[in-house]
């Protein structure tokens, strides 16, 4: 029996069903579907499940992937979201918003021949299907051991850090700058990517794992750190506050009503709910034509949410070609469909005021490649005299973020890099002050979700080992200045 | 959540609130402001924190009733809760003995000059007070001004209460008389800042002025409240609220504060109906 099934095995992937992209392109609901049970038991078939699988190292928390698909091949749904939640308290995120494709799935050795095992969708899959039944299993309570940690930031390195030190039985108490936890995870990724209400779950169950959170608290100014260790009587800290301040373009008429970061664009759509105005008090522009400038995530996010508000035409402005673009090729993809327009190889030079403080329009010039630069990709040089004009109403540049001084700039003891951001140990997130640890955005600039939540994971475990010998040696990252 | 303690109507318009906010309230200083969301469906509004008391752990602000929010707000009562109260946020005013100060207020903006009169006194200072508004059923905390002033003049647009006049004009004339002052402070509707710092231009004296843009996060990460200091782009939530007038673009400012003029009628006529 088990030899035929392996024989039968399909070549493709199992597709995921999407919402047709002209339809979707105008609401706020999730783009796929999610596999059926049989979808996902068929998917999870064509996993060789390997003596030696390499997907497993591709994976920054070290989920047991073989492991789990072989419990849905099996039709054990819950169990396979229990086996990932081992290493993993955010599946369902996860599933969602990695980079499989440079991660696990890069490692599939499917992918040597033809298409990798769909191992986002399967743990999307695993992760809804509890959700949705609600049998949703704690692990065993650890014997507490009476320590405190303080973690900085509600985002997936701060979340995955609590769930990993409350299962080593420590008092975990979560602080949230804003009024809900889950960080970028609630303001910047969209709705249609990442439905808020399952991020809600993901955080409800590490909350129900005993972690505490506390929202609406700016550490940095409604407490200090040091008030954290002496008041609150934390053993340690991690700060996982994420990257932040929102780069512009630095050209004329910027500020103009209508020019938005991505950031703001994006909390006032996702946080605020802005879409649903005025059943939501947060306002923001419909644009009919916006231009979003950027070839990342974000600026793929900011313009398919502006075309769900209602613009008629989205143009992705990039200075570089699609080749350079950070984009994941998902995001890409979709993007195309549902009929962004993408200029590239043209960057923005002014925004024109329609003489009443709105933006009317803006000015780019067209661009050629030339010789790598710093960052190895062909540098964008403007070519003279090519100057054009096209008209919009919300301008979105998307061009990443700096390092928020807000709270470090507390932190005189805390030594920072060149750009303003942590330094930390990569292996342990150990910083120059006693006790401190950092990881995610904050230490590395921006990055991606579940960069920042290996960064909890090596936190969490790095901690541990300093409650148990109270040992700080940062003469190791010292030298990297 | 958190609760109202005290609410008093100061004017038609002006309601005070004393919130529940003990952690607030303990590191709260003059200069500060803090955010409120008032319910699940609610916008983050920047407010001011007009006082602070550390025993009873509340905060004090006094808002105007002008969009939707702040009206749903002002049907609060005492024992009510707030959802959301996020603070103390900006940096604090920069207090130390200047010698002669000048504290003008314009109508809401009389709340948050209150604690920085009241900082400058203590550090010190001779405080000149100017509290203005419409008329004079927009003039509160006129017992408490006095207080912390060593002089306090009250001027009304249509002169039902104190001096007629505009704040600027007995402004002008204590520059001219006095060769002493060091210092003006400035808070209230923008276009009052912008003649405040103008009239302070042309006699040299330094001016602050606290900065009230659109906000959302108001933690550094969105840039809603940018606004152009000496040709630069700042932020009034971090890098403010208070910036030195004679550099701040008022025109931007008041622009950018206009943004959402269509919305927010669509919002208030909402609520209203």
């Amino acid at each position: 029996m088990e030899e035929r099934k392996e024989d039968k095995k399909p070549k493709n992937r199992v597709k995921m069903r999407e919402q047709d992209p002209l339809v979707r392109a105008r609401n706020f609901m999730e783009v796929p579907y999610g596999y059926t049970p049989e979808e996902a038991i068929e998917e999870a078939s064509r996993c060789l499940s390997c003596l030696n699988p390499s997907c497993t190292k591709g994976c920054p928390v070290a989920v047991d992937i073989p492991s789990f698909i072989k419990l849905i091949k099996e039709g054990k749904f819950i169990e396979a979201a229990w086996k990932i939640k081992e290493e993993n308290a955010l599946p369902a995120v996860c599933g969602r918003v990695c980079p499989q494709e440079i991660q696990c799935e890069s490692l599939c050795i499917l992918g040597k021949k033809g298409e990798p095992v769909a191992i986002g969708n399967l743990e999307r899959f695993a992760a809804d299907y509890e959700t949705e039944k609600g049998e949703i299993q704690l692990p065993e309570k650890p014997k507490p051991t009476g320590r405190k940690i303080a973690i900085i930031g509600s985002g997936p390195g701060g979340l995955t850090c609590a769930s990993d030190l409350i299962k080593s039985g420590h008092q975990v108490t979560l602080f949230e700058a804003l009024h809900k936890p889950g960080g970028v995870l609630m303001y910047g990724i969209p709705e249609f990517r990442l439905p808020k209400a399952i991020v809600g779950k993901e955080v409800d169950y590490i909350k129900k794992l005993g972690v505490e959170v506390v929202v609406n608290a700016v550490i940095g100014k409604l407490y200090s750190v040091d008030e954290l260790f002496n008041e609150y009587g934390s053993d340690a800290c991690f700060i996982a506050t994420g990257a932040g301040l929102p780069m512009f373009l630095g050209i004329s008429g910027e500020n103009l009503n209508g020019i938005y970061s991505a950031n703001e664009f994006l909390t006032r759509a996702n946080l605020m709910k802005a879409y649903l105005f005025p059943e939501y008090d947060t306002p923001i522009k419909r644009g009919k034509k916006v231009a979003v400038f950027g070839g990342g995530n974000v600026a793929m996010d900011a313009a398919r949410v502006a075309l769900r508000l209602g613009a008629e035409k989205v143009y992705l402005i990039y200075r570089r070609s699609e080749d350079e673009m950070p984009a994941r090729k998902a995001e890409n993809h979709h993007a195309h469909e549902e009929g962004i327009e993408f200029m590239l190889l043209t960057n923005p030079t002014r925004f024109i005021d329609d003489g009443k403080g709105n933006v009317c329009a803006v000015e780019c010039i067209k661009m050629e490649l030339g010789e790598p630069d710093q960052s190895g990709r062909k540098k964008p040089i403007p070519i003279q005299g090519s100057e054009f004009q096209i008209e919009i109403d919300v301008g979105i540049p998307a061009l990443g973020t700096r390092s928020n001084p807000l709270l470090v700039s507390t932190l005189p003891d805390l030594k920072l890099n060149k750009r303003g951001y942590i330094m930390a140990e990569e292996e342990t997130g150990m910083t120059s002050k006693l006790g401190v640890f950092a990881g995610g955005d904050i230490v590395t600039g921006s990055a991606t979700v579940i960069l920042a939540m290996g960064a909890g994971r090596k936190a969490a475990k790095a901690i541990n080992e300093y409650l148990k010998w109270k040992y700080w040696d940062t003469s190791g990252f010292a030298k990297t200045e | 959540m958190f609760k109202i303690e005290k609410k008093e109507e100061l004017s038609d318009l002006v309601t005070l609130f004393e919130i529940e906010a003990k952690d607030i309230a303990k590191k709260a200083k003059a200069g500060n402001f803090f955010v409120l969301k008032i319910h699940e469906e609610g916008e983050r509004i920047p407010l001011t924190i007009a006082d602070f008391d550390t025993e009873r752990g509340t905060i004090t602000t006094v808002f105007q009733k002008v969009g939707k929010t702040t009206h749903h707000l002002g049907t609060f009562n005492k024992d009510d809760y707030i959802s959301d109260v996020i603070g103390p946020l900006g940096r604090h005013s920069h207090i130390e003995k200047f010698g002669k100060v000048v504290c003008v207020g314009g109508g809401v903006g009389i709340a948050p000059i209150y604690p920085i009169a009241r900082a400058l006194k203590e550090a010190g200072n001779t405080v000149i007070s100017i509290i203005g508004a419409r008329a004079k059923n927009l003039i509160f905390w006129e017992d408490k001004m006095r207080r912390v002033s060593d002089e306090l003049i009250i001027t009304t647009d249509d002169g039902s209460y104190g001096r007629k006049a505009v704040v600027t004009v007995p402004l002008d004339e204590l520059l001219r008389e006095n060769n002493d002052i060091q210092l003006i402070y400035a808070i209230g509707p923008a276009i009052m800042m912008k003649f405040v710092c103008k009239t302070t231009e042309k006699y040299n004296v330094k001016t602050i002025v606290s900065l009230n843009s659109i906000m959302v996060d108001a933690t550094g990460m969105c840039g809603a409240c940018r606004i152009e200091v000496g040709g630069k782009t700042q932020f009034a939530c971090v890098d403010g609220p208070e910036f030195d007038g004679h550099k701040v673009d008022f025109d931007l400012l008041m622009s950018r504060q206009r943004m959402y003029i269509d919305e927010e009628k669509i919002a208030l006529e909402r609520y209203t109906v």
